[in-house]
């Protein structure tokens, strides 16, 4: 069973990016572990109730970002590669500071005024965590 | 290539006031179909055909191999099929309604029977007046599924139901998709279901088919350009763009065949891409509909 996977109605997002995603945070915890094969693409698609076609499409797009390698007949596995878990956090970081500039440009806020924000940012996690 | 389990093509069928117009439908074995439209587009019509049901006025029609309507009675014993409509004998139970499709179906499968007993809360010595219209509908379905046909087609299967009931039932439908070789047709209007479960999708309307094809790349071909046109700039006309909304400096700009070269000319304008945005298939399907209604129209 994989029940901790849900699929949200309210994440704007297509399917298949909320499956890669949630893929991708069980390899970054460490559930699954590199070389541990994975649910072939019909059960997780029972699983999740969704059709094989969107299940297929994440396990595609996992496979050209090189995390899990898909063998004919033999079904699916993360891939092995070292410092994984770190490359998706990596990744993820990536995103949410796009998506940060993003919505900076468009409050009108200059790029050295979000350097500071995220310094002040930061400042007030440490504040928080010494009290 | 793989087997198709449904395959009609240049299928038509003239009604005094409606008419399905050269419809050609292909569903590989294996898949969920979501056959959606609006009210009267022709997808019961179209179901129909396909159970041979109603016979078509020119075109060919496949199902499982078996011609249509000439082969409808071998092609039955491996087509389940259920729609809102179906009777049932009202004074008798559920149970008597299962012993007598067992008897009649060598496939029937007792012991799944019994799992999509306790799965659908239904009890087998209830009455078939005593159900409430969710349970109706679960009923016909559990006397559907537990023959194991190769082909499901269902008509409006979640019409009507409350949430768990729905749910529910696409549960049952994927769990179906589990055994390689069974396909599902189903028609509905709950784009949301069709969206989840389908593989493949037919838009319909006003008897014809407007587009049919699998569902990833046909969501991916949508989207939403939000853009910024600022003073003296015109949008240009580009191809794949079904609709173009301009208040003021804002516009909205959808497209129906999607790629990044549609923003970089936007820029090239001098209007300024704000946001691209991808669609549910809810807005997919009314942007579609009112956009082939122009086309027919124009």
């Amino acid at each position: 069973m994989n029940g901790a996977f849900v699929i949200s109605q309210s994440d704007k997002r297509p399917m298949y990016l909320q499956i890669m995603e949630q893929i991708k945070q069980r390899i970054a915890v460490g559930d699954w572990t590199e070389g541990q094969s994975i649910p072939s693409i019909r059960q997780l698609a029972v699983d999740l109730e969704v059709s094989v076609i969107t299940v297929k499409r994440a396990y595609l797009e996992l496979e050209r970002e090189g995390i899990i390698v898909t063998q004919q007949g033999k079904g699916s596995h993360v891939a092995s590669k070292p410092g994984l878990g770190a490359r998706l956090q990596e990744q993820e970081l990536e995103q949410h500071l796009e998506q940060a500039t993003r919505l900076a440009a468009l409050m009108g806020i200059r790029p050295e005024e979000l350097e500071n924000r995220l310094r002040e940012a930061g400042d007030r996690i440490t504040e928080k965590e010494t009290i | 290539m793989s087997d198709l389990a449904i395959d009609l093509s240049g299928v038509r069928k003239k009604y005094k006031f409606f008419a399905l117009d050269n419809i050609d439908l292909k569903i590989p074995e294996g898949q969920i179909m979501g056959l959606i439209g609006p009210n009267g587009a022709g997808k019961s019509t179209t179901i129909r055909i396909i159970l041979g049901l109603v016979h078509q006025d020119a075109g060919e029609v496949r199902v499982l191999g078996h011609r249509m309507p000439a082969e409808q009675v071998a092609a039955k014993w491996e087509i389940g099929f259920a729609s809102e409509d179906m009777r049932l004998y009202e004074s008798m139970t559920l149970g008597w309604h299962m012993g007598f499709i067992q008897r009649i179906y060598p496939n029937w499968d007792a012991a799944y029977a019994q799992l999509l007993l306790k799965r659908f809360g239904l009890r087998a010595e209830q009455k078939i007046k005593g159900l409430s219209h969710g349970q109706r509908v679960k009923a016909t379905l559990l006397l559907v599924l537990a023959r194991k046909p190769k082909l499901l087609v269902l008509d409006e299967p979640t019409t009507g139901l409350d949430p768990v009931a729905r749910h529910e039932i696409l549960r049952e439908l994927t769990a179906v998709m589990a055994e390689e070789g069974r396909s599902i047709l189903f028609s509905s209007h709950n784009t949301h279901d069709v969206e989840q479960i389908s593989d493949q999708i037919t838009f319909i309307d006003r008897g014809r088919i407007i587009d049919s094809m699998d569902k990833e790349l046909y969501l991916d071909r949508w989207r939403r350009l939000r853009l910024e046109v600022p003073h003296g700039v015109e949008l240009p006309a580009l191809p794949g763009i079904v609709g173009v909304q301009q208040d003021g400096r804002l516009a909205i700009a959808t497209a129906n065949a999607y790629f990044p070269g549609l923003a970089n000319a936007y820029e090239t304008s001098g209007a300024r891409v704000q946001r691209i945005e991808s669609m549910t298939l809810e807005e997919i399907f009314v942007a579609n509909v009112q956009y082939s209604r122009e086309e027919v129209e124009a």
